[in-house]
């Protein structure tokens, strides 16, 4: 009895994972390395978080361990992987498939496309037995699957076992990846950014199942984050990546509490606070308003009747010069809805929009073209937002032209904006693949900010940007408010965003206004139970991330 | 995805009713009396007298169009000027040679292009894909009639392998109809299967980058797997397109090949309408390949939902 303890400990001594001096090169000339030494180690029941920007290496160091490199770009070309032991970069094509699944498993950043969307989800999982388990029966196999679904929380297993991808939610598909990562309960977790593309309510129940389902089965994991929340909700051990290397690893209080590094000091400083400052009551003229709006879906279907989703429904606010009005809410809660029928992307079902004095609700033609210009849009993803074969310049200044300013004008108007948004004016000749991510957004606003528009709608303006670059742009939109007295109605679904710059906010479920107030009342004193429930999902929100302790 | 299909089906309807009239409209709205057209240039008024009767060209036009459309449904096509004998039983007995040809040639292209797609895809650039490109450039380039000559030269005259023309019914026994449909199904299947090739290995590339790939090969899957099982049936839709597009051209393949090969199908007989000025059955054949298509179409359409539960229009 003493002997198998013995034995037990033994065993749990040695760590699931050991990744020693690991290099990842880009294949072909020059050979630059992408990852540089790199050393983890992860423990049987222990969650080790790799955090860093993007670009730093993290994900590139997951995909290396479970061999999913595309070996026609990158090869890890010194180091060791050691997975119980055993070293994986040596390992075979044949034993690297028996390992994977059964002994590393792997759960991605992207529920969306991460399921074969012509498969059904229930076959999906079964795969992973039909190639692992040959000995199990049909019968037998639909039994695993069924527990499995039943394990991670899906309502319904019956009818999810049939489902398609498409007809799952975000966060459904994420637990059907967990069900086929974790179905033979493998030593070794590698979870790549899992709950990044989620709201943050699913994102707890995400971080708690993989929690529940490690202790049960006492499985070592391995999170990859860009997230200083999740960290400080779920980490043992932290290791900070930048640039390919690791700058820093240890306890995460530590970590998180005396950061020894500068570079793990400015990240982890850079979490914006759930508190907002104190901010004096704004008295200017209101610039936009927004009575009763409503916005209903129909889809005509065939055969049936008609189905109407609401998805926005009596909604009033109002905005006024120099104000940024923070709309939080999940996926699916309506808030961009609203914001394309403010900016008359879509056409309201009623209610009124009104814009310096003007409803522009139902205003088609010339008078609809003629408002554009009063209120403009930033969009959530710069990659995609700006026209890849105009020079910036081109698309700056196509706004300004189309309202009939000479081209010499709409430059010299260009060169002030991106000058305004922190660039210098020679960038106007180049095209939107020549920057970063952050830079893109940053020309994306001085777009927007072309026509002198009274509105900004900023749509998830920073959700796609890392938390250093995500603080400079919201620095600058405060900056810009300050200048130009611009009104903002920002929509985000990160409260910590909200609560660093915006001066009200509204609390938006289903299509309906839950809460509206001060962001200081609503971040502080909610009076609503949805968004209660919204902050306390917030990871990280029992530790003071500016001041580098626990609340 | 039973409505869908009734929906696509019930769609079909206005189509062809259009294409029924367009062809009924071809013949009245030439230019000169049709009865002149049908009786050619040395009847007497007196013929064209009989003529205007017999096909009721004295009616109103739209008395006219309601028989024709009548008579359609009853399928009765009218009757060939030359010989008399009705239409429908015409294109009957001509139907068999065509048929086996399309459908030799479309199981012959999907059996050969796919797994050649899908071999090249597995290495973009490498030789093995780079010599399935070559074919196929090969396959695109060169015509029908010349592959089909090259083939009855080295295959039938000089090596004696096969028959040089002609067709054998499927009655008199499988094995003879079999080898004297080698040849022109080679030959006409050149060009799909180059063009199916491209396109299979063209998005199955595509879909090899998919994030769904990857989550397969975590699972542990063989890449042959992952092709087939997971790459191959999302880069369907695509595919499926263009097999339904070759299918159709097929048809005016057809023509040629049956030429060449002295077959007695659909595309000699278009041949022989055309010279002989021979109205109804050109008509007849019009509304034929016109259904062929819409059929085809409906397929592609049906098949599209099988592949891919997402798709419903």
């Amino acid at each position: 009895m003493t002997d198998q303890k013995q034995d037990a400990g033994h065993v749990t001594a040695q760590p699931v994972l050991d990744v020693r001096n690991l290099d990842v090169s880009l294949v072909g000339v020059g050979q630059t390395k992408v990852v540089r030494d790199v050393s983890v180690t992860v423990n049987p029941g222990e969650t080790v978080c790799v955090v860093g920007e993007s670009g730093s290496g993290k994900s590139v160091t997951a995909f290396s361990i479970m061999g999913l490199l595309s070996s026609e770009a990158l090869r890890c070309t010194s180091g060791s992987i050691l997975l119980q032991g055993e070293n994986v970069l040596e390992a075979g094509p044949e034993r690297m498939r028996s390992l994977r699944a059964t002994t590393m498993a792997m759960v991605f950043q992207e529920p969306m496309t991460a399921l074969n969307p012509v498969e059904t989800v229930g076959d999906q999982i079964d795969e992973v037995l039909r190639i692992h388990r040959k000995e199990l029966g049909k019968r037998e196999r639909r039994q695993r699957v069924m527990a499995m679904l039943e394990s991670v929380h899906l309502p319904d297993p019956e009818r999810i076992y049939n489902s398609y991808p498409h007809q799952l939610s975000g966060g459904q598909r994420q637990r059907v990846v967990i069900c086929i990562a974790l179905i033979l309960e493998p030593k070794l977790l590698i979870a790549d950014e899992p709950t990044t593309a989620l709201d943050v309510t699913t994102q707890r129940q995400i971080l708690l199942l993989i929690r529940e389902l490690q202790e049960k089965h006492n499985t070592a994991v391995l999170f990859i984050t860009h997230d200083f929340g999740v960290v400080a909700d779920i980490a043992d051990r932290v290791v900070v990546m930048n640039r390919g290397e690791v700058v820093e690893m240890g306890q995460r209080d530590q970590i998180l509490a005396e950061p020894a590094e500068d570079y793990t000091r400015m990240l982890v400083s850079s979490v914006p606070s759930l508190v907002p400052d104190k901010r004096t009551e704004n008295r200017n003229e209101i610039v936009l308003s927004v009575k009763e709006l409503g916005k209903v879906y129909s889809e005509k279907r065939f055969l049936k009747r008609r189905r109407d989703v609401a998805a926005a429904v009596d909604i009033n606010l109002t905005l006024r010069r120099g104000e940024i009005l923070g709309v939080v809410g999940e996926s699916g809660s309506g808030k961009s809805t609203l914001a394309r029928c403010v900016v008359r992307l879509q056409d309201p079902t009623n209610g009124e929009v009104v814009i310096c004095g003007e409803n522009i609700a139902a205003l088609r033609g010339q008078p609809l073209q003629t408002m554009r210009k009063r209120v403009q849009m930033v969009f959530q993803d710069p990659y995609r937002s700006l026209n890849p074969r105009l020079t910036v310049g081109d698309s700056i200044t196509e706004g300004l032209t189309n309202f009939g300013v000479s081209r010499e004008a709409a430059l010299a108007k260009a060169r002030e904006l991106v000058t305004l948004v922190g660039l210098s004016p020679d960038v106007l000749q180049r095209f939107p693949h020549q920057f970063s991510g952050g830079q893109r957004q940053r020309l994306c606003i001085a777009r927007a900010l072309a026509l002198e528009p009274d509105v900004l709608v900023a749509d998830e303006a920073v959700s796609a940007l890392d938390v250093s670059v995500q603080a400079q742009v919201l620095a600058l939109l405060d900056d810009i408010r300050e200048k130009t007295g611009i009104g903002v109605l920002f929509i985000t679904h990160d409260l910590r965003v909200a609560a660093q710059i915006c001066d009200t906010i509204m609390v938006m479920q289903d299509g309906r206004m839950v809460e509206f107030g001060p962001a200081a009342d609503v971040l502080t004193t909610p009076q609503q139970a949805y968004t209660r429930a919204l902050l306390d999902a917030a990871p990280g929100r029992h530790w003071d991330f500016q001041h580098f302790r626990p609340l | 995805m039973f409505p869908y299909v009734i929906k696509r089906v019930l769609a079909t309807i206005p189509v062809m009713t259009m294409v029924a009239v367009v062809v009924f409209a071809m013949l009245r709205l030439t230019p000169g009396d049709p009865a002149a057209i049908l009786a050619g240039d040395d009847a007497s008024g007196a013929q064209l007298e009989q003529i205007r009767r017999t096909m009721g060209l004295d009616q109103p036009i739209l008395t006219q169009l309601f028989v024709w459309l009548k008579q359609l449904l009853q399928g009765d096509l009218g009757v060939s000027l030359i010989s008399g004998t009705p239409v429908v039983s015409m294109i009957g007995s001509r139907v068999a040679p065509t048929i086996s040809l399309a459908l030799a040639t479309i199981v012959l292209t999907i059996i050969v292009a796919v797994p050649m797609g899908v071999v090249a895809a597995r290495r973009p650039g490498k030789l093995l894909d780079r010599t399935v490109m070559t074919f196929s450039v090969m396959g695109f380039s060169i015509p029908t009639f010349v592959i089909g000559y090259l083939l009855i030269y080295l295959l039938s005259l000089k090596l004696g392998w096969f028959p040089v023309q002609g067709y054998s019914p499927i009655e008199k026994g499988i094995g003879p109809f079999l080898h004297r449909l080698v040849l022109p199904t080679i030959a006409l299947s050149g060009i799909y299967v180059a063009l199916v090739a491209r396109i299979t290995r063209s998005s199955v590339i595509e879909v090899m980058g998919e994030d769904y790939i990857r989550t397969a090969r975590a699972k542990g899957a063989r890449e042959s797997t992952v092709l087939l099982r997971h790459a191959l049936r999302n880069a369907a839709v695509p595919i499926v397109t263009v097999i339904g597009i070759g299918v159709a051209s097929l048809i005016t393949g057809v023509v040629v090949t049956e030429s060449v090969f002295n077959l007695p199908g659909l595309g000699r007989l278009v041949v022989e309408a055309v010279l002989a000025r021979d109205y109804p059955v050109i008509q007849g054949l019009i509304l034929l390949f016109s259904f062929t298509y819409v059929l085809i179409n409906l397929t592609v359409d049906i098949l599209y939902t099988v592949f891919d539960p997402r798709i419903r229009y």
